[in-house]
This record gives C-alpha cells, structure tokens and sequence, in this order.
C-alpha cells in the first residue's frame, strides 16, 4: 500500500470579525470538521481552495506546497489538485450525468482524446452504480444520485485531497440513511487526506474518523468520537455530541 | 363596504390606466388602419427603400457581431467583479442608454470626425469615419451595446458561483470556463439581451443622421428613410414604418419567450 500523503494546514486570516488560525494536520481517513455557525467552518474551505487569501501560513498536501506566506508561495485553485463536492454540488445542468464528468476529466487533462476520457468517465460512473444514468440530465436526478455524481466528478481528476461541504444537507430523510451509508464506506477506504464539513453530530459521527471542532476560528478539540463523548472540550461539544442518538449508545458502551 | 362602491372603483382605477394604454396603441393602429394594401405596395417599391433595408441589415448585423464578440467578454469581467470603480464603470458604460441620440452624435464627431479629438494622432486624418457606412456601424454600437451589456452582465451575475469554484478546482482555464460554463449557462439571457440590442440598432436615428449623414444607398439607414420619405410620399414612410413595427413585435416576442425560458432554468436549479 501506498504512503498516504498528509493534508497540513497552518493558516492565519482575519475574515470580517473572525480571526481565523487553524492547526489541522489529516492522513486518510475522513475528518469531519464540525462548529457552530460562524464558527469558520466556510472560511477553513475557502482557505485551502485558495479563493479566500490568508494573511500567513503554510497549506501542504505531502510535499507539495499550496501556500507558503513567508516563501510566497499561493498555488491558483485550478493548481492545487483539489477534490471539491459543494453544498448543493454545483453539477452543471445543462449537461448530462456523462458530460458533467468528462468536463472535469478535459479541464484536468486537456490533451486526452475524447475517447480516452469518455470512456474514463464512463469507468468511474459505472464503478459508483451510475451507468444506468449516463444520458441523464442533471435536474431528473435524485438527491443521492446527484450527490455521488458529485463525488465522481470531484475524483475523477484524480485529486490529492477530497473536500465535501454539508454533503448531506440537500437530501430528504430517506436518502441522506441511504447517502451517509455509502458516503461512510466508501470515504472510509479512500486512499486521500478527506476533509467533511458537517453541522450535523450523526454526520460528523458515522462519516469522520476524526472530528475536528472549531469554534471562534479555532481548533479546540480533534479526536474520536468517543473521546469527545468521553472529554467534551467545550459546552459546544457536549452540546453538540448529545443531540446524536447514538451517543447515549457511546456512553453505555464507555461505562462497561 | 358596499359591493356597488367596490366595484366602481376597480373600474376606475381601469379607466384611467386604459387611457395610457389607449394612447400608447393608437399611433400603432393608425398605422395599420390607414395604410391600405395598395399603398403599402406603392410605398414599398419606392427608390429608396430597397437600398435603405439593405443598408439597414448590413450595418445592424455587423454592429451586432462586433457588440456580442467584445460585449460578451466585458459583461463576464464585469458580472465577475466587485466593488466601487466596477460599479462606477459599469454605470459609465451603460450611459449611452440615457443620453439623448443627438448629443450621442455630437460626442462621436468630436471623438471621431475630421477634426476629432483622435483623428491624426490614432489613425491618419485620411482614416476619418464620420460620413461613411463605417460611421453607421459605429453610431449604431454606441447605441445599442449598452443595452446587451446590461442583459448579458447581469445573466452572468445570476450563475452560482460555486460552478465557476468547481471548475476552477479541476483546472478549467479562464476561457474554458467562459466557453464552456458561463455562455451555455447564460445563453437565453444573451439573446435576450442580443434582440434588444438589435432592436435599438435598427430603430437608431439621431446618433447616426449627426455623425453619420443621411447619404442615400450609404448611411440611409431606415429610420433615416422614413423621415426622407415623409417630405417625398407618406406611402414609402407607411411602408418602411409597418415592416420595422412588425419586426420590432417579432423581437419582442422572442425576447419574452426567452426570459421566461431564463427564468424557468432558474427554478429548476438544484
């Protein structure tokens, strides 16, 4: 198996009020960044995408450096080979299942043939059980459905880090079971540093690895869930934890 | 409330709009009305109206391609940006919306006619556009890009910009994105903004009689025609008049169509 390359975020900025000073270093496995609104969590997005400046800092994925204020260093977004899934996953509509994909492949590889990069996008399509739907367009898709279109799109530029935005937020009650199972076994075996904003605890929980909490613009607790059930750092993470149904199961399972 | 009193006031407040209305299509109807087939026939075989429409086409489709080839791009960079110079330019560009025609004209003349404020400096004085076809492309750009520029900006404006930020994740290119992304996505509003424009081109007067003359087969445009036509045979000005009322109503309706098409692809997004 391959060495996973670290995500490591060092960065400072101010953003209206917030001061913002985020320490994150991630290897694989999802890490589920959870706050308060305000708290920064769109910031922090902004920042390693690289369309918000930071004022100083480091962002390196392994040995590539993104951001480097005192080398003056700030990779353009179209260079930072960033996995990118938004809130309401920005899917082109006036292209279909197929053609959402293969834009994403061509941007990333301009010299590919066609062929070459249908047939890729038509692989990974197929790898996420989408290739009933590759004519489709956009607006007759499902929730879930556009969410793993999404998910294919944003990997199949073959990027270094994986960053997926409220991934859930947009879905009813029945698909987001169905979407969060699927999302949490297949972000679980991604071989790439991935980063999950949630504000929802049963999210945070099923789908990180590790949580990271922020809160002011800061980072003031990263662990397992259970470490936070057990040591809530904050009222916000004991707040936070308790609204998860699952969390009472947690604590009994602690107290054995 | 008695119900007598409810109803004679909703026919009030109808009355008194139906006189706007009344004054508005009664021009467009006597147009119509007092214009019977023969003379229409007459009118539009005179001399000079075959040239006119010739002249017309040809300028409004030239000034056209030139205000969507550099109107396009401006409208992104516009539509993209923020901030105070932006919105100060932007209001600056869209002034030719408001001036009068006329002082369009004179501002083109001094700008660009024999004595110029280029002319001799930019290009040699033998350049000189004023008076010329050139001249009528040019009045009719100054005119009407405003009109496309304020469509297509704020059709840019309406894109998520979470669709530009994903694209840019995967390493689409400034002109990958504007070709591939920002135009199909804008596209009904473009024309939209196209046909106005168009419009205005076609129906330009004033700007294009100072700075361009009104030179049979060479910037009689028209509009420039009809007023001609007037002191020669009303029938040739009915004539010219109908078929620029019916085309004006056909873009319209397309424009109409093409807004509400706009606005139905914005629902629908996810």
């Amino acid at each position: 198996m391959s060495v996973v390359d670290m995500l490591s975020i060092h960065l400072k900025a101010r953003v209206g009020t917030l001061d913002v000073d985020i320490e994150l270093e991630t290897g694989a496995g999802p890490t589920a960044i959870v706050g308060p609104n305000g708290s920064g969590k769109t910031t922090l997005l902004s920042l390693i995408l690289g369309v918000l400046p930071a004022a100083e800092g480091t962002l390196r994925i392994g040995n590539t450096v993104m951001f480097d204020s005192a080398r003056g260093i700030n990779l353009p977004l179209e260079r930072r080979q960033i996995g990118y899934v938004p809130q309401d996953y920005a899917l082109l509509p006036n292209r279909t299942v197929r053609g959402n994909v293969e834009f994403a492949i061509s941007s990333a590889t301009p010299r590919a043939e066609q062929p070459e990069r249908m047939r890729r996008a038509e692989a990974l399509l197929d790898e996420f059980g989408l290739s009933e739907h590759l004519e489709q367009r956009i607006l007759t898709l499902s929730g879930g459905e556009k969410q793993r279109v999404a998910l294919v799109r944003a990997l199949s530029v073959r990027p270094r880090t994986l960053l997926l935005d409220e991934p859930l937020s947009a879905l009813d009650v029945h698909s987001r079971r169905e979407v969060r199972k699927f999302l949490s076994s297949y972000l679980g075996r991604l071989q790439i540093p991935t980063l999950v904003v949630t504000h929802d605890a049963a999210d945070a929980q099923l789908l990180g690895h590790r949580i990271a909490v922020l809160e002011h613009g800061r980072i003031t607790q990263i662990g397992r869930w259970g470490d936070l059930v057990a040591r809530p750092a904050s009222q916000f993470v004991e707040e936070f934890v308790a609204t998860s149904s699952m969390t009472k199961l947690t604590r009994v399972a602690l107290v054995r | 409330m008695n119900l007598d009193r409810l109803r004679s006031e909703r026919w009030l407040l109808r009355a008194i709009g139906g006189i706007l209305a009344a004054f508005l299509l009664l021009p467009l109807v006597a147009l119509f009305a007092m214009t019977t087939w023969s003379a229409f026939d007459v009118g539009i075989h005179f001399a000079l109206v075959l040239p006119a429409l010739r002249l017309s086409l040809k300028t409004t489709m030239l000034s056209l391609t030139i205000v969507l080839v550099l109107g396009t791009p401006l409208s992104w960079v516009l539509g993209r940006a923020s901030g105070r110079l932006v919105k100060a330019f932007e209001t600056a560009v869209q002034l030719p919306i408001v001036i009068p025609p006329a002082v369009a004209g004179v501002a083109l003349l001094l700008a660009f006619g024999r004595r110029g404020m280029l002319t001799g400096h930019l290009y040699p004085s033998s350049w000189v556009a004023a008076f010329s076809s050139a001249a009528v492309v040019m009045a009719e750009v100054f005119v009407s890009a405003p009109f496309y520029i304020q469509a297509a900006t704020s059709a840019f404006r309406r894109i998520d910009p979470r669709l530009i930020v994903v694209a840019r994740s995967f390493g689409a290119t400034p002109l990958r994105i504007f070709f591939s992304v920002a135009i199909p996505l804008s596209a009904p509003g473009l024309l939209a903004g196209a046909a106005m424009s168009w419009a205005r081109a076609l129906g330009e007067f004033g700007a294009t009689l100072m700075f361009a003359g009104n030179l049979e087969g060479k910037t009689q445009t028209l509009p420039l025609a009809i007023y001609t036509a007037l002191e020669v045979d009303v029938r040739a000005a009915q004539a010219i008049s109908i078929v620029l009322v019916v085309v004006a109503f056909a873009l319209l309706l397309c424009v109409r169509a093409l807004l509400a098409q706009a606005s139905r692809n914005l629902e629908v997004r996810p």
